[in-house]
């Protein structure tokens, strides 16, 4: 990664994410295929949806035929962490016009928010449209067709989990999580190793009583916080 | 499965409050300005996030009972964080941890 802000730069940035969603997208459209929604169905919920997890999560509800508002508020749960990105991505964008913000917010993903976070350590904390729409098509396009695919092939693998592919996801938070501690100046080193052990410790015993839709969430809302307390009382 | 028209009807509802979550920031902060406390807040965000969806996949929810620990995935997360240090480059990263938890599956015979 270097400061380039260009199509071509976003095109090279978002390269590793897209074994991520190929990975996934395909398990998704295998495992829609398995529940008895059609290629068609699965294809147009990466479509519309857009929602990575949380569309596992209206497929097993669909499964249990739960009512569709309890399916609609359970995927706003999951995705409300969505808000705190595009909150925190906003700023950047306040000089191009409306449509291009919203551009950039329709298609926001966790890889794609991870990774322009990661691009303002190298480009002087700045971001633009054509960079950050790029790595947002490619990504959209990618997860389409993967999931699509998935759901043709699902009539012949039935246990995608077998190959590892699932992992992708979680290895990329790894390492984007990574890459942003070693490379983000802004905020002190062992405060952020502090914030993480924080979030470690919050998710473990969150768990006990927090369903897990709700957890990123409140976790993040939380660790947020302890992280602000901490730099004001000793960083 | 829920007939056809079901599935089309949860899927556009559930598409329209995924898009308000993600464009309503940006539509507001065009025209408002976030005070310097709150961003200060949100500075925190992406490693808070990018962890916490880490860290969920290490365990498996019981509710009311202490999380049970997900090995296949702890296990591969270990040369994924090596891989990390080492190459600090995300390709890497990913085909290292692909790799890892399919070795980790096929030795555990999970």
């Amino acid at each position: 990664m270097n400061g380039e802000l260009t199509v071509s730069a976003a095109s090279k940035d978002t390269l590793p994410t897209v074994f991520g969603y190929i990975g996934i997208g395909l398990a998704f459209g295998i495992v829609g295929k398995a529940a008895g929604l059609s290629p068609l169905l699965v294809t147009l919920m990466s479509i519309i949806t857009y929602a990575g997890s949380a569309q596992f999560v209206i497929v097993s509800m669909l499964v249990t035929h739960s009512p569709i508002f309890s399916i609609i508020f359970s995927v706003f749960l999951v995705n409300s962490r969505m808000i705190l990105m595009s909150t925190t991505l906003a700023p950047y964008f306040k000089r191009e016009s409306m449509l291009k913000n919203v551009l950039v917010g329709s298609l926001l993903t966790d890889e794609s928010f991870a990774l322009g976070m990661n691009k303002l350590n190298y480009s002087d904390s700045h971001l633009n449209f054509p960079w950050f729409n790029t790595a947002n098509v490619i990504s959209y396009l990618t997860w389409i067709i993967s999931s699509l695919v998935g759901a043709v092939l699902g009539n012949f693998i039935s246990n995608p989990e077998k190959f590892g592919l699932d992992f992708a996801l979680v290895a990329m938070f790894i390492g984007l999580l990574y890459l942003q501690l070693i490379s983000d100046r802004s905020i002190n080193f062992n405060l952020q190793l502090i914030v993480v052990g924080f979030v470690l410790l919050a998710i473990y015993f969150g768990l006990i009583f927090i369903p897990s839709s709700l957890l990123i969430l409140l976790v993040t809302l939380v660790a947020c916080s302890f992280g602000v307390v901490m730099k004001h009382a000793f960083f | 499965m829920p007939s056809f028209n079901f599935v089309l009807l949860t899927i556009v509802g559930t598409g329209i409050v995924t898009w308000l979550s993600r464009i309503i920031p940006f539509v507001l902060l065009k025209k408002f300005q976030l005070s310097k406390g709150v961003i200060e807040f949100l500075s925190f965000v992406p490693i808070a996030i990018m962890s916490a969806l880490w860290f969920e996949n290490l365990f498996v929810q019981h509710i009311g009972q202490l999380p049970s620990i997900e090995w296949g995935n702890l296990l591969a997360s270990i040369p994924t964080v090596i891989s990390a240090i080492i190459s600090k480059n995300l390709l890497v990263i990913v085909v290292v941890g692909v790799i890892s938890l399919g070795v980790v599956r096929m030795v555990l015979g999970m």
